[in-house]
């Protein structure tokens, strides 16, 4: 105990690694840290292949990160020059047009990920007790995320990117009285043109490099309780637990390269087939394309606006499906977190993922009769399932008894 | 630590953190002033048109401050029955006379005022709604001869930008 450590506390601070590692790591305890959170973590033994879909999206952002980076080096953000500085990606640039289909392509892989990843939260009941603030930041890098893609999606400059960009910069139009001021000051101008653009670019990086920083805080809170598993039970003991590495990074890793067979699929032999072709047509802000349509990712959320007939209620609906999701831990009312133990429950949440998957396809289509109408049910559907049958379920089902993490085990085997 | 001191030092956090939070926000306006648009987009703000070219029946669509303007020159039918029209069916009620300068020439911004599309009709081949105007194709607002929404999810007529004559076919917008 030296005299400028009276308490002796320091000494806890020491590195148990000797050498240039423990010299680093004394200094920056990231070693220890990485061994902690990473090597020797605790997991629950049960854990399927649902739960590799969390660092399946942290590969995509990597990957989104990484291309960005290489077609910012040619990309260039104004009005008169960015449809063809991305055409000169595709056709000048060495392995430009890989790097571009990279980037639009993970786009859409990481939002199937992202669907699967919350699926995954909703079914095993992982938003509930203690883990609303890891459930929470993942809502956030969601909302990130979908506002990232808006604005990278305006940056080719294309018909879709114009007008998309136009019909949802227009939804702040909606607001009382100052709805108009705020366009305008969103857009620099009175219409989405050169200053729209340049700003965009920025918020584009902005906002990608925010969802990383959030991607940290979801780990944190996550690390503080451990991972949920199918079963919803805590581990009881170290036996019903494996250490993160090898066991996760090994089934993680398998799982992602699947993930990635799949993308490479895609992004070989259908690269534009989850975009619109419209969007080869440089942008003119004079003529609108007869049927605009939104990223298949951004449709489910598209028909919630529609099915609403007034334009500020479309709004305040679309944004409100998803911030409602944010209050599920709270309104949830039931003791039992996992699925597999709740027969009631387990039907609305299917039924949540079905109507996700109807909404979509009515996102996709115009917005009249029959479309509408089943647009308006889905939406009824999304409000009641968080508002009404969330606690309402909760209170009147009764629950299985959820299984130990060893006894689901081995049930599972036998 | 008398019990005294508690308030005042309270009183002085308060006021600290008042300034403070003051002066962050007056520090803030120059730079939200900033993302709107600036003197050389303004500077743009107005745009002569020569109407003579244009017959009856046909339409011009030109460009104001990066947003179309439809000029239209009305037949005599597309006045009538814009000016026939029961102020009472109106989603917007807005009389054709407070609408035009001079009957024949219909100006207004061709921008949907539901999300900002632009309205098909200009072209005599496009579609032109149930009420002989516009249509736009976005998620079907059906405008009328005078440029009024008669029926879709937009709110407001298309509205009129501000211009002069500044003689029998020569016009000033802006
Ligand atoms: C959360 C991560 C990200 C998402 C969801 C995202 C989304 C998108 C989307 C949807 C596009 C339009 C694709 C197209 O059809 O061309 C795009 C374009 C672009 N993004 Fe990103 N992006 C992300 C991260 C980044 C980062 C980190 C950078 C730069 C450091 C970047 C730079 C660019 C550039 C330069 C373009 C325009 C070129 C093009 O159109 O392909 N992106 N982004
Ligand atoms: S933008 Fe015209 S109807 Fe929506």
């Amino acid at each position: 105990m030296s005299s400028n450590d009276p308490q002796g506390y320091k000494k806890t601070l020491n590195s148990p690694y000797t050498g240039l590692k423990g010299w680093i790591d004394s200094r920056l305890p990231l070693v220890r840290m990485m061994e902690a959170e990473y090597l020797k973590f605790p997991v629950p033994k049960s854990l399927n292949y649902f739960w590799s879909f969390g660092g399946i999206a942290m590969f995509c952002l990597i990957g989104l990160i990484l291309t960005g980076i290489f077609l910012g080096f040619h990309y260039k953000p104004s009005a008169d020059e960015a449809f063809d500085s991305v055409e000169r990606i595709m056709r000048d640039v060495n392995y430009g047009w890989l790097i571009r289909y990279l980037h639009a392509n993970l786009v859409s892989f990481f939002f199937i990920a992202t669907f699967i990843h919350i699926f995954r939260a909703l079914y095993f009941g992982s938003y509930k007790a203690p883990r609303e603030l890891v459930y929470l930041f993942g809502l956030t890098m969601f909302v990130l995320m979908m506002g990232t893609a808006f604005l990278g999606y305006t940056l080719p400059w294309g018909q879709m990117s114009y007008w998309g960009a136009t019909v949802i910069t227009n939804l702040f139009s909606a607001i009382p009285f100052v709805g108009d001021a705020i366009l305008t000051l969103l857009l620099g101008d009175f219409n989405v043109g050169d200053s729209t653009i340049n700003r965009f670019y920025v918020l584009h990086w902005l906002l990608a490099f925010s969802i990383v920083g959030l991607v940290v805080f979801h780990v944190i809170t996550l690390h503080m309780t451990g991972s949920n598993n199918p079963t919803g039970s805590e581990p009881q003991s170290w036996d019903e637990t494996v250490s993160f590495h090898p066991y996760v990074t090994i089934k993680d890793l398998n799982a992602t390269i699947f993930f990635f067979i799949i993308l490479a699929f895609v992004l070989f032999y259908y690269p534009n087939i989850l975009g619109h072709s419209d969007n080869y047509i440089r942008a003119n802000p004079m003529v609108t394309p007869a049927h605009i349509v939104p990223e298949w990712y951004f449709l489910p959320f598209y028909a919630i606006l529609r099915a609403i007939p007034d334009k500020l209620g479309g709004v305040l609906a679309m944004f409100g499906s998803i911030a409602a999701l944010g209050l599920l831990p709270w309104l949830d009312t039931s003791k039992v977190r996992s699925c597999l133990f709740r027969p009631v429950w387990r039907i609305c949440v299917l039924l949540f993922a079905i109507n996700f998957f109807v909404l979509m396809y009515m996102g996709g289509k115009p917005a009249e009769g029959i479309y509408v109408l089943i647009s308006r049910i889905g939406t009824v559907y999304w409000f009641l399932f968080i508002f009404v049958l969330a606690p309402l379920v909760g209170f009147l089902e009764t629950p299985r008894q959820p299984l130990s993490i060893t006894n689901y085990l081995k049930a599972k085997k036998a | 630590m008398s019990d005294q001191k508690t308030p005042r030092r309270d009183f002085i956090k308060l006021a600290t953190m008042t300034l403070g939070g003051v002066g962050a926000a007056s520090l803030a306006i120059p730079f939200i002033t900033s993302m709107n648009p600036g003197k050389d987009t303004l500077a743009l703000a107005s745009t002569e048109i020569d109407l003579s070219p244009l017959k009856e029946g046909q339409s011009l669509t030109i460009i104001w401050r990066g947003k179309p303007v439809f000029v239209k020159h009305r037949t005599p039918q597309e006045i009538t029955d814009a000016k026939n029209t029961n102020l009472k069916d109106l989603i917007d009620m807005e009389d054709d006379a407070d609408r035009v300068q001079n009957d024949k020439w219909l100006i207004v911004l061709g921008v949907c005022t539901h999300l900002g599309c632009v309205p098909l009709g200009q072209k005599t081949s496009d579609t032109k709604g149930d009420y002989g105007g516009w249509f736009c194709p976005c998620h079907g607002s059906h405008y009328d001869t005078s440029g009024r929404i008669r029926k879709g999810p937009a709110p407001k007529n298309l509205p009129v930008p501000p211009y002069v004559f500044l003689n029998e076919s020569r016009i000033k917008i802006g």
